[in-house]
């Protein structure tokens, strides 16, 4: 077991430098000259070479291509991913960290929501399937599966927060402001497990092992819940997991239209303004929260199955 | 096969609706009663009348117009980015399950980094880059997209090209041009018409996605997520706006994810079991 767990954290390095090489090259592969574009958006009145090559030094961009990478990785590694494009005065760090809280905030809210609808909700679908209720959910999942995130948050604003008057349409700050952008977040995404917890349970039902407890003669509630539901939890929260990063870079679109103040709407003002470090960074940040948070659950769920592991050995 | 094809309901009903929406689009000047960019500002926010058959918008612009003008850029840029993403992806998947080797290994490695990053961030990240325009949203989609399509067809390439007929087919020397175009793309051709009709659904989603933000079709070319855009800014004041392009997202996207069911039912009759 300790082998395997060795082998997957050496197999994840390689990726993490591909990954980092991956967002590094993204960064000198833009079309326009990054010191220029430093200067451009300090609004330097008269850009002459010697500006440039200022900023250029100031940048380190006069270095050759190796040597830049693996000063800007070390740099990384330390915390220092550059200083802000637009405004010199911050560093990229400080700015992911003004805004990760509050995204980390939504995506948490809405991950509690995808748990606690999803996981009911689908238990109620294997168990009764074809009922009204099921027809009804499934009707509902296919749905939501093909309304685009920001019509749904539009409409949740206009019908809960214009119609109703019940909750405030944008911005952040208190409870209140989290529960329009959470639902619209967690919608795709409730509707993604409901459909898995239900294929999963139902999968399980036609178990031999489902068979031999009803011959046993155990009470129905137990077998769904202590035997079926146990079983089929096993893949549902190994995707829950996977899908923690999803769900913090997922949210972008809907911060953009709740007005958050998150590294959504950081990273889509960074794109206008142009400010690729910010960028860059935010890319990176979620490249490895993905590789760290895959081979987590790969690795407990090696653990949690025994058969897994005789496969991996 | 077209035989079973008629008899399955729903395949009828999707492909038509889904060839009736490219026909309006294709013919919009015909069709369209207004001019999509006229604007008309006595009648701003006008209600259904004869000339506006679904009113006017914040300019005074004909919303029916506007809407069948927007097919064009909505479900065209869709299936370009498909059609992209498929010719990239069954290239570099026949290439690595085919010829295996070397060429495989810097495939997949170069699959299994593009699989790792999150798509939607990676679609951001080609739009920062390349700037904000319509042939690089495309390009940003079918640069995420392709590594789940390699992948997907160098499996399908590795179960057929082991079968007899082809063993027998390169026994007797047929040239590798022969076995990889007439022997191994048709047989997974129907897998990849099934798993590129699904994902036309979800390019429509998100280049109108791309398009509501801001990044993707710009404003005064008539797009459904760009509309939605500008039925963002009067929302308290005219919340009409946002139902009629809204609607027919969904409707464009849920005919197309049927559809993907429908044809897998047709293609491949051996999975149909429930």
């Amino acid at each position: 077991m300790k082998q395997y767990i060795i082998k997957r954290l050496l197999t994840a390095i390689p990726l993490l430098l591909c990954i980092s090489f991956v967002c590094f090259v993204f960064i000198n592969l833009i079309p326009s000259d990054p010191a220029e574009v430093a200067l451009r958006v300090r609004q330097v009145p008269i850009i002459t070479d010697e500006a440039i090559a200022e900023v250029r030094a100031e940048l380190g961009l006069d270095k050759p291509y190796l040597v830049r990478y693996l000063t800007w990785l070390v740099n990384c590694l330390k915390g220092d991913f550059g200083i802000s494009y637009v405004n010199p005065s911050r560093t990229v760090a400080g700015e992911l960290l003004r805004c990760l809280p509050a995204t980390l905030r939504l995506a948490g809210a809405s991950f509690i929501l995808v748990i606690l609808l999803s996981l009911p909700i689908g238990f109620f679908c294997a168990v009764y399937k074809d009922s009204w209720f099921d027809r009804i959910m499934r009707g509902i999942i296919f749905i939501t599966t093909a309304m685009p995130a920001y019509w749904v948050g539009l409409l949740l604003m206009w019908s809960v927060s214009i119609k109703l008057d019940l909750l405030p349409t944008s911005g952040s700050g208190s409870w209140r402001h989290l529960i329009l952008p959470a639902c619209t977040v967690s919608l795709s995404y409730i509707a993604t497990f409901i459909r898995l917890i239900r294929n999963n349970m139902l999968e399980n039902m036609k178990q031999d092992y489902v068979l031999y407890a009803n011959v046993r003669g155990l009470p129905q509630k137990s077998i769904l819940v202590k035997h079926i539901l146990k079983n089929s939890m096993h893949t549902c929260i190994v995707a829950l997991g996977m899908s923690i990063p999803q769900l913090i870079s997922g949210t972008i679109v809907v911060e953009n239209v709740f007005a958050w103040p998150g590294l959504g709407t950081l990273c889509i003002s960074s794109i206008f303004n142009r400010d690729y470090p910010v960028i860059q960074t935010y890319v990176l940040l979620i490249g490895v929260l993905f590789v760290m948070f895959n081979l987590l659950f790969d690795i407990l769920q090696s653990l949690a199955d025994p058969r897994l592991r005789k496969e991996a050995a | 096969m077209l035989q079973r094809f008629l008899h399955h309901k729903t395949a009828v009903a999707t492909v038509s609706l889904v060839l009736l929406v490219a026909l309006i689009g294709i013919f919009a000047p015909w069709i369209a009663p207004n001019d999509p960019l006229a604007t008309d500002i006595i009648n701003k926010f006008a209600p259904y009348s004869a000339e506006y058959p679904l009113g006017t918008d914040n300019l005074g612009r004909c919303l029916l117009s506007r809407m069948i003008y927007g097919i064009r850029p909505t479900l065209g840029l869709a299936v370009l980015t498909m059609l992209g993403t498929i010719c990239l992806g069954a290239l570099m998947g026949l290439l690595a399950g085919y010829f295996r080797g070397w060429i495989e290994e810097v495939i997949m490695r170069v699959v299994d980094v593009m699989l790792s990053f999150p798509s939607q961030v990676m679609v951001f990240a080609v739009v920062a880059l390349l700037g904000v325009s319509v042939q690089n949203v495309i390009i940003a989609n079918v640069f995420i997209k392709w590594a789940w399509y390699a992948r997907m067809i160098r499996t399908g390439v590795m179960q057929h090209r082991n079968s007899n007929y082809v063993l027998f087919s390169r026994c007797i020397g047929t040239p590798e041009r022969f076995v990889l175009l007439r022997h191994l793309v048709p047989s997974i051709a129907s897998d990849l018409a099934v798993l590129a009709s699904l994902d036309v659904g979800w390019a429509i989603i998100n280049i109108s996605t791309l398009s509501f933000l801001g990044l993707g079709v710009q404003a005064p070319t008539p797009e459904w997520g760009a509309m939605l855009n500008e039925a963002k800014n009067v929302m308290t004041s005219n919340p009409t706006q946002m139902i009629v392009p809204g609607i027919a997202i969904v409707v464009l996207v849920s005919a197309f994810n049927l559809m993907g069911d429908a044809l897998r039912d047709v293609l491949d009759p051996k999975e149909v079991s429930e």
